[in-house]
């Protein structure tokens, strides 16, 4: 063998070897959500865990969606992630082509600004945040779980170096054809930014899909709340019915998945021409 | 696109002072959603947390608020619950991020070279970071237990002396929650990395091979200083993320906190002070410590990173 194919060979090797730890949660996960509860657990020590059997058909899917009434759960979690993803992109890439294209007073203090913001960490709002949104009667409403995060300094600040990027040349020829800021964005500079919108989409996305902490704070109730919570309604009446937990973890990462694997190519494009990878 | 780019000659700026003017009010109309946005949600809130710090605000309470100075703070400096958890993020972080960025380089590395299937691997390292982290921790809370696959490949390495009780042991809890992160998390940061690692120039490849420079030598010497940027992107966001964990040690162990409060972290001190306990004033304190540590890691940080490449 030479050294060449020798690298190869082991190079190969690790690559596989990371697969199986990065994959096997995974395949672990859906091979449990389609057997006996029973057997989840006592699987777990060997291989037997990444087989689905004996398998059990759509069962736990079926439980899981009974008992954690999934069906409102994914429409409370469509329409908080569906309002911060599609508000978000209006909304940032709007100061994002501002601030990296026209010209106006404060406009170098407003960019710093907005830097600055990027590291505040949301943890550190969100009691104040609650005290607003008790003082206000937003507790237990889809908005207070929208509203807070449609403006994300990170998404401007990604949004603002795409923009940068942007040939300037391409926006004069649309301004001496006598377009105002507004036509030259809508219709020459947004549609070139693809894959900066397609990138903002799935981290926004990403991001709000599995929000854990802030929904736990400001609902009560199933009506409003998110997927990501329904998991603790398993742990917290018993028997523990794992298929059914399983089931429903597949459930909720399914969309994610789907959105990511239509989507990677302008992701990956994305985070290659915007400011993310710095 | 149908303007050729090439062609337009240098424009001449579209200026008059009409355009100038309208381009302003223009500027402020385009920012106005975010920044209300960001002022309603952002700094509204900040600034309120700081104000209430010095308070004895409660979330529902008949009294009214008071001014109590930085009683808050001396309560949350005297309380070892609250050092516990400063202590586990500082070591969750002081591991985790090397770790972890560590790894995530080694991934991109990994499929950037130019061989088969670099694609579908690329897919299945991202794979953990669109699982959902209450999922994933569940899952990993099953794998994890005494008798589950973890200990079984453990038993199998260590020949049978190995299989701790992970998240019900004081000395493991910790060092498990460190591993859901990093199984979740490296994937995010590898595609950052892949990014950066394509833009540099192949010709500084082929200059240092020409040179006579090995793997490793190359590696140091074109591929580090190339992603320069895109490392330190990484490192400064994985340590803000490392700071604010919380998920998993609220979901993972089987109390909030862990056995002896071995996995308590900061933000779990924060979420039981501020909605356990309701108490507003002492979890705004908790915050605001949080933000200043958070802001002064990550000015030292990149300081440090500048000097280094400077020197």
């Amino acid at each position: 063998m030479t050294s060449s194919t020798r690298a190869h060979v082991l190079q190969y090797a690790a690559m596989l070897l990371l697969a199986a730890f990065f994959l096997f949660p995974l395949v672990y996960m859906y091979a449990s959500s389609f057997k006996p509860d029973a057997l989840v657990l006592s699987d777990a020590d060997s291989f037997a865990g990444f087989l689905p059997t004996p398998f059990v058909g759509l069962e736990n899917y079926a439980d899981a969606i009974e008992r954690a009434s999934v069906f409102r759960s994914f429409l409370n979690s469509m329409i908080i992630s569906g309002g911060i993803v599609v508000l978000g992109l209006v909304v940032n890439s709007l100061l994002g082509y501002t601030l990296a294209r026209l010209r106006f007073r404060g406009r170098t203090l407003l960019l710093a600004a907005v830097i600055a913001l990027i590291i505040v960490p949301f943890e550190a709002l969100a009691v104040p945040l609650l005290y607003l949104s008790a003082l206000f009667g937003w507790l237990d409403t889809y908005h207070v779980q929208i509203l807070p995060f449609v403006a994300n300094p990170l998404f401007i600040y990604l949004f603002y170096t795409f923009f940068l990027n942007v040939p300037a040349e391409i926006e004069e020829a649309a301004r001496i054809d006598g377009a105002g800021p507004v036509r030259t964005f809508v219709s020459v500079v947004a549609p070139l930014a693809r894959p900066a919108y397609a990138t903002v989409a799935i981290l926004g996305f990403l991001f709000s899909w599995g929000q854990f902490l802030w929904p736990v704070m400001v609902t009560r109730g199933i009506d409003v709340r998110p997927l990501a919570l329904g998991i603790g309604t398993f742990k917290t009446t018993p028997p523990v019915q794992w298929g059914d937990i399983m089931a429903y973890g597949a459930l909720m990462t399914l969309p994610l998945l789907v959105v990511f694997l239509l989507f990677q190519r302008y992701f990956v494009q994305g985070v290659a021409s915007s400011g993310v990878k710095g | 696109m149908t303007t050729p780019v090439g062609s337009v000659a240098p424009a001449p700026p579209a200026t008059g002072r009409g355009w100038r003017q309208g381009e302003a009010r223009t500027a402020w109309l385009l920012s106005a959603p975010a920044l209300l946005g960001l002022a309603a949600f952002v700094v509204a809130p900040f600034v309120l947390a700081v104000v209430f710090s010095f308070t004895n605000q409660r979330l529902i309470s008949p009294l009214p608020t008071r001014f109590i100075g930085i009683d808050n703070y001396l309560s949350t400096f005297g309380d070892p619950a609250f050092w516990r958890g400063f202590v586990n993020n500082v070591i969750f972080v002081g591991i985790v991020v090397p770790v972890q960025t560590g790894l995530a380089l080694f991934l991109a590395v990994l499929v950037n070279s130019k061989i088969r299937a670099r694609v579908a691997f690329r897919t299945v390292y991202f794979l953990p970071v669109v699982t959902v982290m209450a999922t994933a921790a569940v899952t990993w809370t099953l794998l994890l237990n005494p008798s589950g696959l973890v200990n079984a490949v453990m038993g199998v390495l260590s020949a049978g002396t190995f299989s701790p009780d992970w998240l019900g042991s004081t000395t493991y809890a910790l060092p498990a929650i460190m591993l859901v992160s990093i199984w979740q998390g490296t994937g995010f940061q590898m595609i950052i990395l892949l990014a950066a690692l394509q833009d540099v120039p192949e010709e500084l490849y082929e200059a240092a091979e020409l040179d006579g420079a090995g793997a490793w030598r190359k590696f140091r010497s074109v591929t580090l200083p190339g992603i320069r940027n895109g490392l330190i992107f990484v490192v400064t966001v994985t340590t803000i993320l490392a700071f604010r964990l919380f998920d998993q040690v609220w979901i993972m162990p089987q109390i909030p906190g862990g056995p002896l409060d071995a996995t308590r972290t900061m933000m779990l001190h924060l979420v039981e002070t501020g909605f356990g306990e309701q108490a507003i004033g002492r979890a705004s304190a908790v915050a605001v410590i949080f933000f200043v540590l958070v802001l002064a890691v990550t000015l030292v940080q990149r300081r440090f990173i500048r000097e280094e490449a400077g020197g």
